[in-house]
């Protein structure tokens, strides 16, 4: 494909008006009156409040409100950032309540207070006296299945859901099967720590509309959440998404705002700011899922799996948020990523009395891709083949379809990335070097690959808005439903108007901020769908539009618009390259002429029926300190197929971040509970180790470019999938440096040590 | 915002013992890396602030005609890296300020907070005990001199009483002459970090033989330790590979970690011996030994 403006390494935007902090983001904007919010939270981890006494906090000069579970209304509501279902089955759950008074995990939110400033407000929580009626704390799965648990959600059993399929007959498979291997894995509860942490302001306006402007990925689904938590119609209510500081899902869920909303209106209407510090976004917004995996996979003697098996179970924290989604996506990631005639997959989700885990970045995939890829480097190490070639002898290819949707591959790289990722690490020379080392310090190199879908289809909707405004000077205003959280994503929506419409990216100005009255609809920024699905709404907007010129030029030169194309601004005949006109003469035009005027404007929404699978690798050399158990990444690479690149430079930047995410997933990083009191214990960023850029050798990023024919403009999904596979990809690696097959995460340097020592390394 | 009555600025140091004798609930802040980080996050009834960062004094590193070194508490980490005197007579100092935190900190934050403070962790703590440093009290009621050895009274406590001032380090040239040494720290990351175990250690040779090992641990017990079994063991033992890990074998002994979240007992001991056992074969290395 020839592109003028797509696959330019453009710079973003927004850069200039971020670094020199022109950018406002939620907790930037200092109105007039402005109070502050703040959230008391339970110091058990399961039970019910006796007794709440407020008075004195009330008492306390400058203290506007302090509220209560007796305060909010008895509604319960979902939060997850889903599209709506219209259908009731298959509806989000609805268990949260705005505040509560049955704690469900240690910092559930029992009351809050509004005040003149932030110490006042503090003091007014020192004030609030409340007791307790404890119930055990349940923090496993096993826990909370056991007969006599306490129930944390009434009703449930302590069960969120279940799901199972199964392809072909897998005992079949086994039995045909020369070889057997079996795994447990587990991987450990982990945080988004986004660099803006959550934060809102609300407010009620002068026409009595309650607004919140909110750091959020989603802010048309918030508006539908605060209306579900006070039966409200949405008319009533506005969202507003200024500049945001990054999500990685965790603000793909309504955490602070309907909280907020009570605020303000316990205020009068007046502003209030909810901005939660960092030890509060940690165990109070959402988390990634634990789980916990039996896989087994059945191979012949030559290297083909004919049966796989794996089953999950996964204790998710107090409330459900995103249900099971984020569990039982993990099976079409199973079975997606290698064509094994038998297939079975068996999931399981509870609640538990812990932080709530939601969405995060590659919605648990990231988990099944570390058990999976740990897995099949053990699979391939049993029956002696080198670990790419057992993967290209098994792995999905163009023209395969994924037996569950029936959904076709129509491009596919995977193999193409291996080669390069191969070549970049010098696989073949160090596989072998490294194979029997001895000594304090060995070195091993290490490799996994992932599949990813571009978006929900076919589980859920996939909607997105796009409007245009040619202005008079024949630049466009762009106004997008989609969310800029940081990613980009407006940057390429601008370079995919000014492809279609023969104009540069400075000729298209782009509202950054989505407010729900005024921007078009879309569900918001996750499962890395909008350069896929709301790119697809921009194309179809920015067709529309060169059409409409064309319309209008048709009528002022009596020239057919099948000859007419638009090139640097200036429209021209196809053929012979003719100028006709400018756009802006045109524009000008629209807007002025005596018998013409008809200013172009276009409003487009693009529903999308397809998903294409994003392919990738991680290939990794690690060096292991075996007294210390300490593992250094030395080298590292991802290498992705996600159709065509639209930004190298964002891309690339997408990349980096979810490389960094994924060795902290590997070796570093884990939220951590007290086991009796369910307290969390390293809620803030010095004792969850997130890893500094001291901690990251240079991330080496290639593309692999196929052309996607369901993609706008041939692109696939990126957003997510760089996170996936660092973590098996290093633990890989250490297998090839220890012959130490490890099963958990993070391997941190404790844990080395522990297996080290259980193994005889030490 | 930050929870504090009252803020007092110090212009002198006369001036600062008398605003701390006149105000029993004032405390120093220094660079104010950690009192900031802890009054964000606990109230301290009563809590007053007392700046001393514009009393020059408290910032000199000198050397004097004896050799004794000085070293002004508001010295930041980042005037330890770079300073001369430092990098010359005691450079495992500079260096273990080095690996604070990340820039920014090391621009702001002093040594004088980092001992003050008592935290078991501390990065210059263990290498201002291997040097068998001094520290000079100065309160509006007289002046004492301290070693580093009596100045540690439990976790997060050391002998500074509230109306005094931490005003300088010394280090005294037997301390430091013709010894090498090598400060490693051990941490989940390369920046940004508390230590899971500090190790400070210097060495003298004569000949291919230790004349004096010092061993000095962080997070090996509620207070900085010295390894005297190791130490005492180590004099007089040739600088051999085997008796390097027998060395760092006793210094496990003279550890006392626990369990706890961050690391396990088991983990802490492997952690004593092997970085014993590294920094005292660097130190050795520098000091010329084979
Ligand atoms: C991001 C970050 C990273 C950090 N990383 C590290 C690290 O890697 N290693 C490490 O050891 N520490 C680290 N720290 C902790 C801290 O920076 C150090 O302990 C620092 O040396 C404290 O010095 P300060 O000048 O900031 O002390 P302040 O916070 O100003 O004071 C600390 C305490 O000492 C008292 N005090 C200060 N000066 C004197 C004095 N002259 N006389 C008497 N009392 C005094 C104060 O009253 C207060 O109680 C880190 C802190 C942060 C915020």
């Amino acid at each position: 494909m020839n592109f003028t403006q797509i696959g330019k390494p453009l710079k973003r935007y927004d850069a200039a008006a971020k670094v020199t902090g022109k950018a406002k983001y939620a907790g930037d904007f200092h109105v007039r009156d402005m109070l502050i919010g703040k959230i008391y939270r339970s110091t058990i981890a399961h039970g019910y409040v006796k007794k709440i006494d407020i008075s004195k906090a009330k008492a306390l000069p400058g203290v506007v409100a302090v509220i209560t579970f007796n305060d909010t209304p008895d509604i319960k509501y979902p939060t997850a950032g889903h599209p709506y279902s219209t259908d009731p089955k298959h509806q989000d759950i609805a268990d949260r309540q705005i505040l509560t008074n049955h704690v469900r995990f240690y910092g559930d939110e029992i009351a809050a207070v509004v005040a003149e400033n932030d110490l006042i407000a503090r003091e007014a929580l020192r004030l609030i006296e409340v007791e307790y009626e404890e119930l055990p704390v349940v923090l496993t799965v096993e826990d909370a299945l056991a007969n006599d648990a306490p129930e944390i959600h009434k009703g449930t059993k302590n069960i969120v859901g279940k799901m199972n399929y199964e392809f072909g007959n897998v005992e079949e498979g086994f039995a045909k099967a020369d070889f057997v291997v079996e795994n447990e894995f587990e991987t450990q509860t982990v945080q988004h720590c986004a660099m803006e942490n959550h934060v809102s302001y609300a407010y009620v306006d002068a026409q009595d509309r309650l607004t919140v402007v909110s750091s959020t990925q989603i802010p048309h689904v918030v508006r539908r959440i605060i209306g579900q938590a006070f039966e409200m119609p949405v008319h009533k209510i506005r969202v507003i998404k200024p500049y945001i500081g990054g999500g990685f899902g965790a603000k793909q869920d309504s955490c602070i705002e309907p909280l907020n909303a009570a605020l303000t209106l316990a205020a009068g209407g007046k502003p209030v700011l909810l901005d939660l510090d960092r030890e509060e976004s940690i165990i109070g917004t959402r988390v990634r899922h634990a789980v916990k995996y039996k896989i087994k996979t059945g191979v012949t003697k030559d290297g083909k799996m004919i049966a796989r098996e794996v089953s999950l179970e996964t204790a998710k924290g107090a409330y459900a948020s995103h249900g099971i989604s984020p569990v039982a996506k993990q099976g079409t990631a199973f079975i997606q990523m290698y064509t094994t005639p038998n297939v079975k997959f068996d999931m399981i989700s509870v609640y538990s009395n812990a932080p709530v885990a939601g969405a995060m970045r590659g919605y648990g995939i990231p988990q099944i891709n570390y058990a999976l890829e740990s897995h099949v480097d053990d699979v391939a190490a049993k029956i002696g083949m080198d670990p790419t070639d057992f993967r290209k002898l098994n792995q999905v290819k163009e023209g395969d379809a994924d037996p569950k949707t029936k959904l076709k591959i129509l491009s596919c790289g995977l193999e193409e990335c291996i080669d390069k990722g191969k070549e970049l690490i010098n696989w073949d020379e160090k596989r072998k070097k490294y194979a029997n080392q001895t000594g304090d310090i060995r070195r091993g190199v290490g490799m996994a690959e992932f599949c990813y879908g571009s978006g929900t289809y076919p589980v859920c909707l996939e909607i997105a808005g796009a409007r245009i405004v040619l202005r008079p000077d024949g630049s466009i205003l762009m106004q997008v439903g989609a969310t800029e959280i940081g990613q980009g994503s407006d940057t390429v929506f601008s370079q995919m108007a000014a492809e279609v419409l023969g104009i540069s990216t400075d000729q298209v100005y782009l509202e950054s901020t989505t407010d729900s009255d005024t921007t078009p609809f879309d569900t918001g920024a996750y499962a890395s769908r909008q350069t896929y699905v709301s790119g697809a709404a921009v194309k179809k907007a920015a067709l529309e539009c060169k059409s409409r010129i064309f319309e209008a030029v048709k009528k002022r030169k009596e020239i057919a618009v099948e000859k007419l194309d638009i090139k640097d601004s200036q429209i021209i005949e196809k053929n012979s390259g003719k100028v006709v006109m400018s756009l802006a003469d045109l524009a000008m035009d629209t807007y002025y002429s005596r018998e013409n005027s008809n200013p172009i404007s276009v409003d487009v929404y693009n529903q999308t029926k397809s998903n294409a699978l994003a392919f990738g690798v991680t290939f990794t050399e690690v060096e292991v300190d075996i007294k210390t158990g300490t593992i250094d990444v030395i080298e590292i690479y991802n290498v992705h197929d996600s159709g065509t690149i639209m930004n190298r430079q964002l891309a690339e930047g997408q990349v980096h971040g979810g490389m960094s995410m994924g060795m902290g997933y590997a070796l570093t990083e884990e939220l951590k509970l007290h086991p009796e009191t369910g307290k969390t214990l390293n809620n803030n960023l010095l004792d969850y180790k997130l890893p500094t850029m001291m901690d990251t050798p240079d991330l080496g990023v290639e593309f692999v470019e196929t052309y996607e024919p369901t993609g706008p403009f041939g692109n696939k999904s990126l957003g997510e999938p760089p996170a996936i596979t660092p973590a098996p990809a290093i633990r890989n690696a250490v297998l090839n440096a220890t012959g130490v097959s490890f099963t958990r995460l993070p391997m941190n340097t404790q844990r080395v040590f522990e297996k080290f020592k259980e193994t005889g390394l030490i | 915002m930050y929870d504090f009555n009252k803020y007092f600025e110090a212009e002198t140091l006369d001036e600062a013992k008398k605003i701390l004798k006149e105000n029993p609930n004032a405390q120093i802040v220094a660079g104010g890396s950690d009192i900031l980080v802890e009054i964000r996050e606990k109230h301290i009834e009563g809590l007053e602030l007392m700046g001393i960062h514009k009393i020059k004094e408290l910032k000199e590193i000198s050397i004097d005609s004896e050799g004794t070194i000085s070293i002004g508490c508001m010295a930041t980490f980042h005037m330890l890296e770079n300073n001369e005197i430092i990098t010359k007579h005691i450079p495992m100092l500079g260096r273990a300020g080095g690996v604070v935190g990340g820039p920014q900190l090391r621009k702001v934050a002093t040594i004088g907070g980092n001992i003050a403070n008592g935290a078991v962790s501390a990065d210059t703590a263990t290498s201002v005990w291997a040097y068998n440093s001094q520290l000079v009290l100065e309160s509006a009621d007289g002046n004492r001199t301290i070693d580093v050895k009596d100045f540690y009274l439990g976790p997060g406590w050391t002998d500074v009483k509230q109306n005094e001032i931490l005003t300088k380090i010394l280090i005294k040239k037997e301390d430091y002459e013709g010894f090498s040494g090598e400060y490693i720290k051990f941490s989940q990351r390369k920046a940004l970090d508390i230590a899971n175990l500090g190790c400070a250690v210097i060495c003298k040779l004569d000949g291919n033989k230790f004349s004096d090992v010092r061993i000095a641990l962080g997070v090996a017990g509620p207070v900085p330790i010295r390894c005297k079994t190791a130490e005492d063991y180590a004099k007089g033992l040739e600088v051999t590979e085997e008796n390097i890990n027998e060395i760092g074998k006793k210094a496990v002994l003279d550890g006392k970690p626990r369990d706890s979240w961050r690391a396990s007992k088991a983990y802490r001991q492997q952690l004593i011996e092997i970085c014993s056992q590294r920094a005292l074969t660097k130190a050795a290395q520098l000091a010329g030994g084979k």
